[in-house]
């Protein structure tokens, strides 16, 4: 069974909307929806058949190893390195909270970069098939991955839904 | 420079079309301004070389005039760069949305504010070619940085407050780049294809930039308030009096973005007019900016009252001494001219006409720059021009080594920002074209978020 992809490009979000719910009733769950915006009407739409984000726990691991590493570090080296005043003690955890917080920051941050470079599969090298530069500026465009045979009929249901183009 | 009244909505081909002619060729007037800044900046750079090779003496540093000039404009700049991650971060998350016009080059702000401070603390080192000492790395010697010092505090506090803002700021950049090159053609396309990272806009990549975008901004907001945080501690950890106050953390952050965002007008009023942008920077913007302005004025004049008040009600010799020697001795200039700029002339707007008023918003902006310079040149030289001894006390003068550096640090900044105006879009595509009524076929178009 060979696989094809068609792609409708539309002008409206109402429109777009209507072709993306038509194709999750008719069961084709294999859809690349473009927008130069994000917009929260086709986001709802689309967390039907897409799992949640899972960036935030690369944030969350970012973060705790920040905040392990900033202890550690003060720690460790004050304790390697004590250079002892009026008799107190080297570990002294208020000024090292400064410096966990700092790295508890700069970590999260860095693991989110990550995630979004490691989830959203950037940097890409190639532009995908399916794309058309008129999706950056005002827009839409429906992807769905079918089987051969059934190109037409996906053809007919965007075509019906609103879009002012329907390419293979 | 009165906004050309908009006839028609604005679609979001329009965002694109009137953002993406910005990139590109400038005129001779852009030229002659880049020649004045890199002049200006060529004369900063010999001045620091003279400094380098004849060592700190140059600089008019001398005892206890050790800080003076260069940690006045340092403690500055790190002021400037908090009202850009302030708008991006904490704006996002309150969901104010006439931050969208504003954000980019406010972000851009930031980053080259923060590039330029970086540059202080070097100029400052003695031996600058031992900068690298502050950076944790293990050594033979096991030499270790003092995490106990505010100084170390300030390293950590400022290269994470960088990297996170660069990071947030290169994220922003990614879909409008992409925009940028769906537009460009031979060499442009060629470049602005490998900085886009092959964005799509597709429902995956929007949905992990969202919730990354979204994360960002939650960590970038502690972070703001703490990068200042940090920096008062420099001045509120020592004993000098005037500084040894609990005051200070919320007194620094409140003033960094009191003149953050008159530096933010300082740019964005000029490139509203040279770009044509009154469609997108409207009157309401300015009206936001200007109040926010005001409510961080009244604010710092609260600071002020307080900080006379306890030195006066502690009944500390020298806390009260400090503060009389501040208001009556050789700098009284410098402290009057602060209360007239920070809490007088902001005032203005009060009135509704003066926040869209684009001259008063541009004066007070200067004033509001030059007060906030010379509040961080009250704490520093005037504190310890007379600190607990007598025979400690002494007058800073400064050279034209010292100025000459300072005068190139603006050049510096206002190169780089420059720069960046004809390479990169400095309104964000992405983020106007949003708060824009989204395009429907059926039914009224409704601003986005407006009907939740």
């Amino acid at each position: 069974m060979a696989g094809t992809s068609v792609l409708g490009v539309f002008a409206h979000v109402d429109t777009t909307l209507q072709a993306i719910r038509e194709l999750r009733a008719k069961g084709y769950p294999d859809l690349t929806v473009y927008t130069p915006v994000p917009v929260e009407e086709i986001e709802e739409e689309i967390e039907h058949i897409r799992p949640l984000s899972k960036v935030r726990f690369f944030t969350l691991i970012g973060a705790l190893t920040g905040t392990t590493t900033g202890f550690f570090l003060t720690i460790w080296t004050s304790l390697k390195w004590d250079l002892i005043t009026g008799g107190k003690a080297p570990v002294s955890i208020p000024p090292f909270i400064i410096i966990g917080f700092e790295l508890t920051i700069l970590f999260g941050g860095l693991a989110t970069l990550l995630a979004l470079l490691v989830l959203g599969r950037l940097p890409r090298l190639r532009p995908s098939p399916t794309y058309d530069p008129r999706f950056t500026l005002d827009r839409f465009g429906v992807a769905v991955a079918c089987p051969a045979e059934r190109a037409q009929a996906v053809s007919a249901l965007l075509s019906a839904a609103g879009a002012e183009e329907v390419r293979r | 420079m009165s906004a050309p009244v908009q006839t028609r909505e604005v679609t979001w081909a329009d965002v694109n079309r009137d953002v993406i002619r910005t990139v590109g060729m400038p005129g001779n007037t852009y030229f002659f301004w880049m020649t004045v800044i890199a002049l200006t900046l060529a004369c900063g750079v010999a001045a620091w070389t003279y400094q380098i090779y004849i060592g700190m003496g140059a600089a008019g540093k001398r005892t206890p005039q050790m800080w003076a000039m260069y940690i006045t404009t340092f403690v500055f700049w790190i002021g400037i760069g908090h009202a850009g991650t302030l708008i991006s971060a904490v704006l996002y998350l309150f969901r104010a949305k006439w931050r969208t016009s504003i954000y980019r080059g406010a972000e851009a702000m930031t980053i080259f504010a923060v590039m330029t401070a970086g540059l202080f603390p070097l100029i400052h080192a003695g031996r600058m070619w031992f900068a690298y000492w502050l950076m944790p790395y293990p050594n033979q010697r096991y030499l270790w940085p003092n995490f106990k010092s505010p100084l170390v505090w300030d390293v950590f506090a400022i290269s994470t407050y960088m990297t996170i803002s660069i990071v947030f700021f290169l994220v922003g950049l990614i879909p409008d780049i992409a925009a940028l090159r769906d537009s460009a053609t031979g060499i442009k396309k060629k470049i602005y294809t490998v900085m886009a990272l092959g964005w799509e806009g597709s429902d995956t990549q929007w949905k992990h930039y969202r919730r990354a975008y979204g994360l960002f901004a939650a960590l970038a907001t502690p972070l703001v308030l703490s990068v200042h945080s940090v920096v008062s501690f420099d001045f509120a950890m020592a004993l000098v009096p005037g500084w040894h106050s609990t005051l200070f953390a919320p007194f620094f952050v409140d003033g960094a973005i009191f003149s953050g965002f008159a530096m933010v007008l300082i740019l964005i009023l000029p490139m509203r007019y040279y770009f044509n942008w009154y469609a997108y920077i409207t009157d309401r913007h300015l009206d936001a900016m200007a109040k926010l302005i005001l409510v961080t004025g009244l604010v710092l004049t609260y600071f002020y009252v307080c900080e006379v008040f306890v030195a006066w009600y502690s009944g500390d010799h020298f806390e009260r001494a400090s503060v009389f020697a501040k208001a009556t001795k050789q700098y009284a200039w410098a402290y009057w001219m602060m209360y007239f700029s920070n809490c007088v002339t902001p005032l203005i707007f009060l009135w509704k006409k003066a926040r869209t008023n684009v001259t008063i918003l541009y004066v007070v902006s200067i004033f509001v720059l030059i007060g906030m310079w010379l509040e961080r040149f009250n704490i520093i030289v005037p504190g310890l021009a007379h600190d607990f001894y007598p025979y400690t006390w002494g007058t800073y003068y400064p050279t034209i080594t010292d100025s000459t550096i300072i005068v190139g640090s603006f050049a510096w900044f206002f190169l780089l920002f420059m720069g960046f105006i004809r390479v990169m879009p400095s309104l964000s595509i992405v983020e106007v074209k949003e708060v824009l009524p989204h395009p429907l076929k059926h039914g009224h178009a409704v601003p986005h978020g407006g009907g939740h």
